[in-house]
Formats: structure tokens, sequence, C-alpha cells
């Protein structure tokens, strides 16, 4: 148990990151043809735009939440003058509704992908498998907030900050301070992590992208190409 | 002074006979593959009609092309930039591939094995999209074909602004003409404008616009800003596709295939010089009406020994001078005056231009049922209506199409005296701007069309900066992915799922690769 703990929260972790980073460069490198967000709607729009909407922005909210919330030393957090407690009353109110959003889009989005016989037809087993694997996290990451309610008082919370910070700082004891985590926590956590472990052989890439479109914002209107 | 060159090309409305030959053997070179079998990279459609995408020319609905804002700046009218990322989830402008046609095929297979049954069996149609049978087929790429349909339907076309249109629903006052589409290759362009990956850009040498398969991330911001309509998701691919001008012909000094099979030599190619530096200003003029000529402005004129020696100095090739100067679309759009830019109030500055049809006029005008002004019989009483054309190529100002139109007849009338007369009459070319030599070059381009009257393409010139030699052994055209035919076996990274309906295509293709 010890052992398997020890793997799954000690060692896991940084596979996950290897491959999420080194997968998707890999695949930037070598099929840029294949990296696209993969949009159906030309095929069906539907209720696409409410759907895919609702899911982002509770998706991303929920994503910047987690990075914010976990990553943040907890000593900034003293200095600001954030209590345990409310952190943790915030993390579970905005991760709630962030993520009762992006839950609402994307439950809208699977009945959607499977529903429709034009998208069920055309989606690939990776479409698939993703949403349903979005699925099944996002809704164990919105059970945590029960288990969350019986201790209000944020030392769960810092635990698994501890262990992320220490995770992302190289420190080697990062999985022992989640070892009495509740399951649930756990289970949210593999997961999550195994969500990026498959991120890079699945249409996601299309996150950095998104990401980087943001860069087109400074762009001229024009793109012109000499001849080379 | 900014000079750059560009290959544009006209289409002789007039003489169009809407035998959809471009788009076919345009569809057979460049889209017949999956997931663009319902593009048309080059389509036809007939007007009154609204055409393919469905009403593709009502930009209240489409939101496509560029707008003025009041300080004098322009936007795609779709949103400026930061509404154009806010829409990136879902863009509200895009339109659904019904709003094209369900692409179908039929099941062939069915009348061969099909068991003794009473009635001959059919081909059912199938959709591509679903393999499922289709109960029936309700739109097509060509559905309004030589006015197929109501005229309630056609009469949406947005073309008809300004104009009385009850009228023409009577079977007398029937017009009709043909206008062949395909990417303008703009000067403004606004689907470059609008791609938020930069994957769109225009060649610096020719101007053709092209999108950088690799870097486009089917982001669809281009098919909403393309006010034409001629950009196209591939629904397999994810990834945006339009005309490419047939780059690799043009660059080898070769006419495009549209232009190359038209039966009717409708179209010409030739090399524009124009000012980079005008473009911005040309396209945001105030008056849309004066976005002609204000595009007109943009032009240089390659005979001006100013110009060609700017140009020598700025690195255009010679050959490109020389063909400049025999440019068949620099005549006609800027000697004579007879053909226009499609839609110049989308203020892309496009670079597909087109002379208006004189709708048969021969027999009428014999016969006393038109007017004459003068020599020349009064172009305003042609079947189509001169507004009618002046929505489509000059923002609804009749003048210019007027000039056109009397420009084209004063030709006819004084080729026609001197055939059947066997002396021209002068008198035919009175109240225009020509003369008698300039005449017999116009007729001798626009009527006789010869092949290289019609198209005066000069190489690229690849060796000034190129090694050909790394080319040896090179896989030509590919989509990306080095080499890949674009049907990829899939790798770690993914491939799409197996086709549906074109399976034994693909079948074939994976058999030929193997044998």
């Amino acid at each position: 148990m010890n052992t398997l703990h020890q793997f799954v929260f000690g060692i896991y972790p940084y596979i996950a990151l290897a491959i999420f980073l080194f997968g998707s460069l890999a695949r930037f490198e070598r099929e840029q043809y294949g990296w696209k967000s993969d949009s159906s709607q030309l095929l069906h729009r539907g209720n696409l735009r409410t759907a895919n909407i609702l899911f982002h922005v509770g998706v991303l909210g929920v994503f910047f939440g987690h990075l914010v919330g976990l990553l943040t030393p907890v000593a900034v957090w003293d200095a600001l003058g954030v209590s345990h407690t409310f952190k943790q009353m915030l993390a579970m109110v905005a991760g709630g509704i962030f993520g009762i959003i992006g839950l609402i889009g994307l439950v809208m989005l699977i009945a959607r992908r499977f529903g429709n016989a034009r998208l069920s037809a055309n989606s690939s087993w990776r479409d698939k498998i993703l949403l349903i694997w979005i699925l099944i996290t996002l809704v164990l990451g919105l059970s945590t907030i029960f288990v969350s309610a019986h201790h209000t008082d944020g030392h769960e919370m810092v635990k698994l900050m501890t262990w992320a910070q220490h995770i992302v700082t190289f420190q080697g004891d990062a999985a022992s301070y989640i070892a009495d985590a509740a399951p649930i926590f756990k289970a949210h956590i593999f997961m999550g992590m195994t969500f990026f472990l498959i991120f890079p052989f699945t249409r996601m890439v299309h996150v950095w992208s998104g990401f980087a479109s943001v860069g087109y914002v400074g762009r001229a209107w024009q793109l012109v190409r000499a001849r080379r | 002074m900014k000079i750059r060159a560009q290959i544009g090309m006209v289409l002789n409305l007039d003489k169009c006979i809407g035998c959809h030959t471009c788009s076919v053997t345009c569809k057979n070179v460049w889209t017949s593959r999956d997931g663009v079998e319902y593009a048309w990279f080059n389509n036809v459609e007939t007007k009154p009609g609204i055409g393919f995408p469905k009403e593709w020319e009502n930009q209240e609905k489409w939101q496509g092309g560029w707008v003025r804002k009041p300080d004098g700046k322009l936007e795609p009218r779709q949103g400026g930039k930061l509404k154009i990322l806010a829409n990136i989830f879902a863009n509200p402008n895009l339109p659904a591939i019904d709003d094209y046609y369900e692409p179908f095929t039929y099941d062939y297979e069915r009348l061969q094995n099909a068991p003794e049954v009473v009635t001959p069996p059919t081909a059912r149609p199938v959709s591509v999209l679903t393999g499922q049978k289709m109960d029936k087929i309700e739109w097509g790429p060509n559905w309004e074909d030589d006015l197929g349909g109501e005229f309630a339907k056609r009469a949406k076309d947005a073309l008809f602004e300004g104009i009385q249109k009850e009228m023409y629903s009577a079977f007398e006052n029937t017009f009709m003409m043909y206008l062949p589409r395909l990417c303008e290759h703009c000067l403004n362009p606004a689907c470059v404008a609008s791609c938020p990956s930069g994957s769109i850009y225009k060649r610096e040498d020719d101007g053709i616009v092209l999108i950088d398969q690799d870097k486009c991330r089917g982001w669809r911001m281009c098919v909403s800003g393309c006010p034409y309509k001629k950009i196209y998701y591939n629904w397999q691919s994810g990834k945006a596709e339009k005309c490419i001008f047939c780059y690799p012909r043009i660059e080898a000094g070769q006419p495009t295939v549209c232009s190359e099979t038209c039966v009717g030599r409708i179209r010409y190619l030739g090399v524009l010089l124009y000012d980079a530096d005008k473009i911005a200003e040309a396209a945001a003029v105030e008056d849309e009406q004066s976005l002609y000529e204000a595009q007109l402005g943009c032009f240089l004129d390659p005979n001006s020994e100013e110009v060609i020696a700017e140009a020598r100095r700025q690195g255009i090739p010679e050959s490109w001078l020389t063909a400049a100067k025999a440019s068949p679309v620099y005549k006609m759009a800027m000697e004579w005056k007879v053909a226009f830019p499609l839609h110049p109030e989308y203020r892309t500055l496009p670079m597909v231009w087109y002379i208006p049809p004189l709708s048969p006029i021969q027999s009428a005008l014999e016969n006393g049922l038109i007017g004459e002004n003068g020599i020349i019989p009064d172009v305003k009483d042609l079947r189509i209506p001169i507004r009618y054309l002046a929505n489509l190529l000059t923002a609804g100002k009749e003048e210019p199409i007027v000039k056109a139109l009397e420009t084209m007849v004063a030709m006819r009338r004084y080729m026609r005296s001197k055939s059947v007369a066997g002396q021209a009459d002068p008198a035919t070319l009175a109240g225009t701007h020509l003369s008698a030599a300039e005449v017999e070059r116009m007729y001798q381009v626009m009527a006789i069309a010869n092949y290289e009257d019609r198209f005066v393409v000069p190489s690229s010139h690849k060796e000034m900066v190129e090694d050909a030699f790394e080319d040896k052994a090179g896989c030509g055209f590919s989509f990306g992915n080095g080499c890949s035919d674009g049907v990829s076996e899939g790798s770690l990274f993914g491939k799409k799922q197996a086709p549906i309906v074109f399976h034994d295509l693909r079948r074939d293709r994976a058999a030929n690769r193997r044998s």
C-alpha cells in the first residue's frame, strides 16, 4: 500500500507531467497537420454555442483555480491575510460554481457528440474517451466539495497544497502529505494527473494554441510572405 | 511606393455559358477528397439566385468582409480582434454544412446486387456525413441552375437591392446570367485578418492567398470573415481550405485549371503591378461607390518608365515586367475599363474581376425593340437591369457599368460594319473613348481570345531564392507531414477514424500504395 501510494502520488506525477510536456513538444514538432481544435461546429450546430461556452468558461475557471489555489505558497496567503478557512470556502464556492457551469456544458457536449448521427459517425474513440474522462474527473472534483464541507478549517486543503508544491519543487516526500487524504481526493488527483498524461495524444493540444492565439491581439491585420 | 505584382484574373461574363466545366475540372484536381467533397473552390451560380452557400451575399446575415468605423479605420464586420477571440469556442457566424448542402453519393452497388424484385432497383442517395440513406436531397451546390426553383426563393438575392423586383417574376421579363466564383485573392483579404493563428497569408511575389495547413488550428474565423464564403472547413482534417489559384501551375507559367479548361474562353490571366502602400487607404475610402476607382488607383502603369525603373530596383523580375505590359487583365481593367471587381463594397479589394454580360440584344436592336442613343443602342434597355449588375460590381454605381457595356456594344457594331459592309464605319465609335486600332486590339483579346492573348503568365523565378538541387526526389504538393498525401495512416497522435461512405475508394488507395 505504502509503495503503491508512493508511486502514484510521488512518482507518477512526474511521469504524467513529463509525457504531457515532451509529448506535446514531440507532436508539435512532428505532427503539425494533426494539431487542431477539431471543431465539429460545421457538421452540427445545435446548442453548441451554449454548451461550448459554458464548458470552456467552467473548465478554464476550474483550471486557473487549481493553478492559483494549489501552487501559491501558504506563506503568501498568510501574508495577504487570507485565513485557511476563508480560502477553503473560496475554493469550494468558486470551484463549485465553475465546476457546475463546466459540468452543464460538458453534459450538453456529450449528449451532442453521442446523440447526433453526424457527430457520432465522425468522432474518433479518442474524442469520446476524452469527454468521458473529463466528465469523471469533474464529477469526482465536485464530489470533494461534500468532503471538504466536513472540515472547513482548511486543514485538508493545506495538505493538498503542500503535496502539489512539493511535487513541483522536486521534494521527494510529497506523497507523504496526502497519505491520509480522503479516497475521493486521491481518485480525483489520479484522474487529473492521467488527464495530463493522455493530453498530447488527443485533441487537447488545441489548448496550447488557444492560449497562444492571444498573440493575435498584437498582430498586424495583414500577413504577407516573401518568396522563399 | 512599394511595388508588388499579382496574377489577376478576369472573367468575361458576356461569354459564360454556364457549363460548369471549370467547377468540375477544379473539383477533380483539388477537392475530390474526404472532408471537402462539399467544397467547390470554383462554382458557377445562376443569377438571380441566392447562391452557394445560401445567401452568401447577405452580409447582415453572415458578417463577412470589412466595415469602416466612424474613425475611418477598417475592422472585420464580424468584429475586432478581441471579439473574434471571444467567439473562438463557437463562431456565431459560421455557416452550417446544410447551408452548403449535405454531401451525398448513391448506393450504386444496389443496382448490381439487388435480389429479384418487382420494381427495378434504385440507387438511393447516401449521406457522406453519416453513411445513412437519405430520404430526399434537399439542396446541392447548383440547386438553382438555370433559374431552377420558384421566383419567391431566388428573389432573396441581395443584388435586387434598389430594384422593383416583382416585375422580374413575370415570365416575359425574366433575365438570368451566370456567375463563376472562386477565391478573389484580395489585396485586403478579410480571411487573413480574421485568422487568430496567423496561418493565412498573401504571397508577395504573385499575390496568391494561401492557408498554411500546418499552422491552421481550425478556429474557423476565416470562413465567416470571407464575404465571398470561399474558405471551406474540411470536416475530416479539421483545417480550413481554399482555392490555391493552382499555384503549382502558375509558378510554372501555366494557367489555372479553371482557366485552361474554360470552353467559352472567358477567363484571362495577367500580371497587375500595384502599390502596396496605397491598399489601406484605398480600402477605407468613405463612399462605397468610390471603392472601385480607389482600387484602380492602386494599380501601376506597366508602360511607365518610372514604374519600370522602380520595380526593377525593388527586385521584380524582368519577365514579370514584360508580362505586365502584355497583361490582358490590365488592358480590360485599366485601359478599356470593361472589367470590374466583385462586390467592392466588401472593402477587400478583390483581384478576380468580371466583365458584365451584354444580355442578348442584337436581334431586338434590329427589330427596333430597343431604343438607340445616337449610334449606340441604349444599354439601359437591356434585359438585365443595370442596377442589378451595378449591385454586383460597383456597389450600385451605374455609370461605369453603362460605359463598359457601351464600349462592348461599340466594338460589336464596329466589327459588324467591317465584316458585313466590308468596311469599318468609324461612326460606330462616336461617343466612345475608343480608337479604331484600339477596338481591333480589344476584338482580338475579348472576342477571338487566343490562348496566348488570354494567358500571359510569367513563370515564378524560384531559382532566385532556392536551390532546385535540394528538391530532387521531393514529394511535390503534399498536405504537410512531409510527403503525406493527406490520408495519413495514423501515428501515436491519432488519425481520423475509418471513413464512412467512400471506404471503397480508400481501400483502393491503400491497395495502390501497397502494390
